[in-house]
This record gives structure tokens, sequence and C-alpha cells, in this order.
């Protein structure tokens, strides 16, 4: 009987937990991994894979993908969802509950569970909403709902505009130890708002908020937080002007920690500037020294976070003036590339980009994946670093297409994906 | 005369001063045509010219009306607003059941910004921006350079205010880029709440107070203020906006003596302008920016490249051919 049930050997191993990158095999044992190291003896009549030097890494874990169940399922369901994860190395997927009807009762998350049982080949965790509805008046059950499986609790683009109503919510989900997670912007401010405000915006015509309006959302809710004592998550710092107070709420010891989307971090206001429906994203693109900004500050380790947003529209929402065309894009596919533009051009170290992507997800969340270590779950991803590609996002595996990265060429190939030691993602042969 | 190089006309920003300036020369000569006893031409014989206005207007949609008809093109003009958008069409959807047609171009106006460019990019057809939500309206700037150009004897090295509500106006960012294009210095004078002061970065001289900011120009540019201004808290009322921005005799005297206003339309006589002071023939030119509406855009719709029969197309008038 050979020592292990398979071996990945001959690859680059990213350890994000560790902040290394180092030559060497995977051993994987019952779904966890047994052994890693320079030094594990290939055994003759042992399963192996031979990586070809190329990097592996835990798969990743992504925090606030949009899943159309319930109620949009001809824009993503769980199958689509899951095989798009896989197919871009995404082993856990965090989902938002801006669904239609929203996650907010412990039956629709029991629903919602099911499903994700029934059809989704990666892990899901769901996030339920906040307040009811996601109306921001009454606090949803907390308590059932982190019973029957919520991870944490969000109102997702919608932030609680009443101050009493979210501080009343931070200190109920304090008591239960439940997370929160916020988006940091003032509603008022961005209300109609389909750009940032600039020179660009202006001669556009476009309706636009001020970058500061998420300093503002963050400032209200770090004040909350102080007051409370509540766990919280902002989920997208986008502007420069949001990482001061971030900093201070951090240093001053209070629980909180940020994190920034894929998009944030490689676009910036320019694209939007043919009217490209497909560059509206909520927040709106920002200017290039805030987006300059958030990669050191993911760098820098103020930012833990990088998520895909992941957000599915149909072809309809999208074919639309910009201001009335629907905000987002998919991403669960183009993640992995996108980030490792930050590494390739921004410079910034594998390791520490894998934190942002597993470790620091899964940490936040008190799961125990996202980390190549002995005991955790084989959730791995091989990716071939080298060869470029130009995306075509009709090749795509998400039901929807609204990928701003269409014709774009991309590094970062994923080669195969693990999920508890099982491959559920293999490319096609070139 | 060369047509543009551009297929459409969706901005001044899209267009080079060569562009602008054989516009404007073109439009001279129709100006001449259309005060004489037999206004038409024969450049647009055989084509046809479909308006879709999906926002009301009735000058600058009988303006091209008129321009297409004078220059012998088949012109048919749809009210969108009330038609099959209301009834869940998508404005792509409308734009391509139109192309079937076999249109030769689309004149569009839309509420939104960028949504005749989207519209544009669905059609074979050329395609003339008549005005899209706050981006754009590229014939009123044109209309604006001519009037200006006829009364000064050129565009060039003037100082030029637009005063009132540049936020939410597409004719001050048409005007400004083609203002700007041309040399001259332009001024933006309004409540700060109204003016976008991001506008500086353009090299645009940015005031408050108007009577400062009118000092010698040689063109004030009066813009159209809403009413629904009022209920989004932009101004506090109609008599402290004209107090503070009508144009009236006392403010227009800070101006230079031979200073001409001009105003888009519609007017708001009482709230941004001063009823008798837009009537003064001496200083208003208001009625004449109406009249060379229709030139400009009779020039506009002659240099677009026409794209079907290309073959059979028709040989090009050159002014002085016009008229005769």
């Amino acid at each position: 009987m050979p020592q292990f049930d398979l071996i990945l050997h001959n690859a680059q191993l990213i350890s994000p937990e560790q902040n290394s990158v180092t030559s060497g095999a995977v051993a994987i044992n019952q779904g966890q991994i047994a052994a890693v190291g320079a030094d594990i003896p290939l055994e003759s009549g042992q399963k192996t894979i031979d990586c070809g030097d190329n990097y592996l890494s835990p798969g990743l874990v992504d925090i606030g993908v949009k899943i159309g169940e319930p109620g949009e399922r001809h824009k993503e369901s769980f199958g689509s969802a899951a095989r798009a994860a896989a197919a871009g190395g995404v082993t856990t997927i965090v989902t938002r509950p801006d669904t239609s009807p929203p996650i907010d009762n412990p039956e629709t998350l029991q629903f919602f569970c099911q499903r994700a049982e029934t059809d989704a080949t990666v892990r899901i965790q769901p996030i339920a909403a906040l307040t009811k509805g996601r109306k921001g008046r009454e606090m949803t059950e907390i308590r059932l709902l982190k019973d029957a499986g919520a991870i944490a609790f969000s109102d997702c683009d919608k932030p609680v505009r009443d101050a009493k109503v979210m501080g009343r919510c931070l200190t109920y989900c304090q008591s239960h130890n439940a997370l929160v997670i916020g988006h940091p912007q003032n509603p008022d401010l961005s209300r109609d708002a389909a750009a940032t405000s600039s020179a660009l915006a202006s001669l556009m015509g476009l309706p636009s908020v001020s970058s500061l309006a998420e300093r503002m959302g963050l400032e209200r809710d770090l004040a909350l937080v102080e007051i409370t004592g509540a766990s919280y998550h902002a989920d997208q710092i986008t502007t420069s002007a949001a990482l001061p107070p971030l900093e201070r709420a951090i240093h001053d010891g209070h629980k909180v920690s940020a994190g920034t989307s894929i998009h944030h971090l490689t676009l910036n206001e320019l694209d939007i500037s043919k009217y490209r429906t497909f560059y509206k994203v909520k927040p709106p693109l920002r200017a290039e020294t805030d987006r300059a900004a958030v990669v050191e500050a993911v760098a820098d380790g103020l930012i833990t976070v990088i998520s895909s947003m992941h957000t599915p529209q149909d072809e309809e929402s999208k074919r639309l003036p910009f201001e009335t065309a629907a905000s987002g894009a998919v991403a669960l596919e183009t993640l992995l590339p996108a980030a490792l533009r930050l590494h390739l051009n921004d410079g910034l170290p594998l390791p520490t980009l894998f934190r942002a992507l597993s470790y620091h997800p899964s940490q936040l969340l008190g799961l125990d994946t996202g980390r190549l270590s002995v005991g955790a779950p084989a959730d791995l991803l091989l990716f071939d670093l080298k060869s470029p590609f130009t995306l075509d996002r009709h090749r795509l595996l998400s039901k929807s297409r609204n990928t701003p990265f269409d014709g774009q060429m991309l590094q970062g190939q994923v080669l195969r994906t693990f999920l508890n030691g099982q491959e559920i993602y293999r490319a096609a042969p070139l | 005369m060369t047509h543009y190089s551009m297929k459409h006309l969706l901005g001044i920003q899209s267009m080079s001063v060569d562009d602008i300036h054989s516009t404007l020369d073109l439009a001279e000569s129709y100006a001449q045509l259309n005060r004489g006893r037999d206004k038409r031409a024969s450049v647009l014989n055989g084509t046809t010219q479909v308006n879709m206005f999906f926002e009301r207007s009735t000058r600058t949609q009988a303006s091209f009306e008129l321009a297409g008809k004078r220059l012998g093109a088949d012109v048919m003009s749809l009210n969108v607003l009330a038609s099959s958008v209301g009834k869940g069409e998508t404005l792509i959807d409308t734009a391509m059941t139109l192309n079937a047609m076999q249109p030769d171009i689309l004149v569009v106006r839309h509420p939104q910004s960028g949504a005749v460019d989207l519209l544009a990019q669905k059609v074979e057809c050329s395609v003339v921006n008549a005005g899209d939500g706050r981006h754009e309206h590229p014939t009123q700037a044109l209309l604006d350079a001519l009037t200006i150009r006829r009364s000064k004897g050129r565009v060039e090295g003037l100082t030029i205010a637009i005063c009132g509500d540049i936020l939410h106006s597409r004719v001050a960012r048409s005007n400004l880029l083609l203002l700007s294009k041309l040399q001259n210095r332009v001024r933006m004078i309004g409540p700060s709440t109204l003016v976008p002061p991001i506008f500086a970065e353009f090299g645009v001289e940015i005031f408050d107070d108007m009577k400062e900011g009118l000092q010698n120009v040689d063109i004030v540019m009066m813009l159209r203020l809403q009413e629904e201004r009022m209920s989004g808290s932009f101004v506090p009322s109609l008599r402290e906006y004209f107090h503070l921005y009508g144009l009236d005799e006392e403010k227009l005297a800070v101006a230079r003596p031979d200073a001409i206003i001009m105003h888009p339309g519609p007017m708001n006589r009482g709230v941004e302008i001063d009823g008798l002071l837009a009537d003064d023939i001496n200083r208003s030119v208001i009625q004449e920016q109406v009249e060379m509406g229709v030139a400009v855009r009779m020039a506009v719709l002659h240099l677009l490249p026409r794209l079907r029969h290309q073959e059979g197309a028709m040989p090009l008038a050159t002014p002085d051919q016009l008229g005769q």
C-alpha cells in the first residue's frame, strides 16, 4: 500500500501561512494535506501528478460572490457558479444574500443550503442579510440564521442608513459572536451615481459621487464599532481617503478588517470612458492614485482580503445606457489571472497575494482552508504563471459573461483544481 | 469640401479643428441659401433621414427636420417618448428596427449620457447626436460658433462666459470643448452647486459672482434653469437665482460694450434672463442662433459620409454651387 492517496510533485509551493514559495511536493491523504516539502519520497505504485514546476497554492476563498439563486437563476445557478469557480481555482465561495428574495430568514437560507448541497461542487458558505429585506429597518433573526449556517451578516451594497439601527445590529451581532460585513458608503451621496467624481465623469455627463463618500460611510461604521465592540469587515475599500481611518481603528485594537475587489485593484476610472457598461461596478471605478494606494494597502497588509465581487448580469441589463445599465461584473474565472497582474505589474509577492486570496478570508471566517499545511483540507490550485492567454468571454463557464477583461491578455491559467484532494477541474490540453 | 472622416457626429470631442472650420464654412453658405427664395439643395436627394427623439424637443427637432428637407432627404420624425420604448422595447431594439428600414442618417436625442454612442454602435448608418443627457449637444455648439463668427468676425481669442446650470448642461460641455479647441478663453459662472469646480482642469475660469465673471467678456452665453433644480436643493428660489444670476442691464454693464447675449432656448424670462434684454436686437443674437441652427445642421448632414450606395454616391456640391 502506498503511503499517500496522491502526491503532487515538482511544484512551486505557495504557502500563504508560512509566507513562502519553495519547490517541493504536497501529499494528500483522505482529503487532507498529509505532508508538504521537498523530501517526500515517490514510492513505486504511488499515485502522483507531475506539476511541471508550475505553482501550487491553496484554493481561493472568495468572499462576496453573488449566485442568482433564488430569483435570478438565468444569470447564475449553483451549478454554473461552481463550475466557474472550479475553473477559476476558487474552492470556497462565500455567497452574498442580495438575491431576490434576499436571504433574510432561516427558511430561505435552508433552501439555499439544500440547493448548494445538491448542485455545487465547491464549498459554499452563505452570508445572510443583516436586516429584513435589506431595508435597513429591522434586524434579521441573527441567531437562528447563524445556527442554520450563516457565516456572516451583510446588507451588501445597501448600507443601513439609520445609524441607530446599524448600532443595534452591531450590538446584537457582538453578543452572538457574529461577523458583520459592511459596505462603507454614504448612501445619500452615492444615490444615482454611475461614476466617481472626476474631470472625465464631468465631461461624460455622468452623475457621480465623490470618493470621500466611502470614507464617510466607513467612519460612521467604525464609530459604531467603537461603541459596540462588534466584529466588522468592510467589504470593499477602494479609495486612499478611507485608509487612514481604517488603519487607526485597527491600531486602536478594534475588531476591524477590510477587503477590496479585484476590479478596483486592476482597473481605473478611465476604463469607463467609452461608456462601456461592463466596467460599471459598485462602488464605481476610482482614480489611478486610489488604485495604486489600495494596491499598496494590500501589500502592507492593511487590506487583508481580495474578493471577486462576482456579480452576474445578463446581456440585456448591460445593453443599456450607462446610467441605467446594471452594475457588477463576473469574476470567478478572472480573479486569479487579474490578481496575478498585481504580482507581475505591481510587484506584489506571491505569498502576500495568496494571503489575501485564501488565507486571510479563511481566517476571518474561522475556516480551516486557505493553508498549504499538514492537516488542512486538500483544497488546491495548480496554475501556469508563464503562458499568456487571451480571454474570450464567450468561453466563460459562468452563465453571465459580463467581464471587463474580454479580449485582454492575461497570465495565470488554472491547470487543475482540487477540493478535498479530489480533482474538480482540469484545463483542456493546449 | 471633404466629408468628415468620422462615421458619426457624436460630439465635439471627436471633431478636429478642420472639421469644425469646414462645417462653419459650409453652414455659412447654407445660411445664405436659406435667406433666398428657393431654399432647396439636392445634396441628400434620395436619402432617408430619421429623427428619433427620446426626449421632448421642439426647436432642435424642427431644425433638423427642416435641414434634411431643404437638402432633399426624405425626413421622418419619431417621437419615441410615447411609442414602443414605453412598451418595454429597449433602446437597442428600437434602433435595430429602424436600421432595418435602411435609413441613411439617424438623428438621435436621448435623456441619458452616452445613449447615442451606444445606439451608434448598433446601426449601419451615420448617427448625429442631437443631445444625450448631460454629455454633448454638438450641433448646438456649432451653431453657437457660427453665430459668434458672424457677429465678431472670428471664433478665436474671445472671452466667453457660460452662465447658469453648467452641471446639468450638455450645451455647456459641447461649447466648452469647441471654444477651447478654437483657442478661446472660457469662463463658467453660476451658483457653486451648479458649476462643477473640476472644469478648472480644462483651463476654465470659474466664478460664483456674476459681475466678477462678466468683466470684459465678449460673449455672454446664458443657460436655461430647470424648475426642478429648486427641489434638488441646488438653489433656494427663483427670485434669489434671478437676483444673483439673472442677466440684466446692470450685470451686463461690466461686459465689453459690444458683448452679445446668447441663449440656447427655450428661455425662462425673468429667471435667467431679463425679458427686455433678450429682445434687445442690439445685444441679443438669440433669434439668429435659431436661424444658424438650420444652416449648421444642413452642413452637418451634408458632411457626414454616405455609407450606403457607395458607388452611386451623389457628387458633392461645393459652397459656390449652392443656391445658384
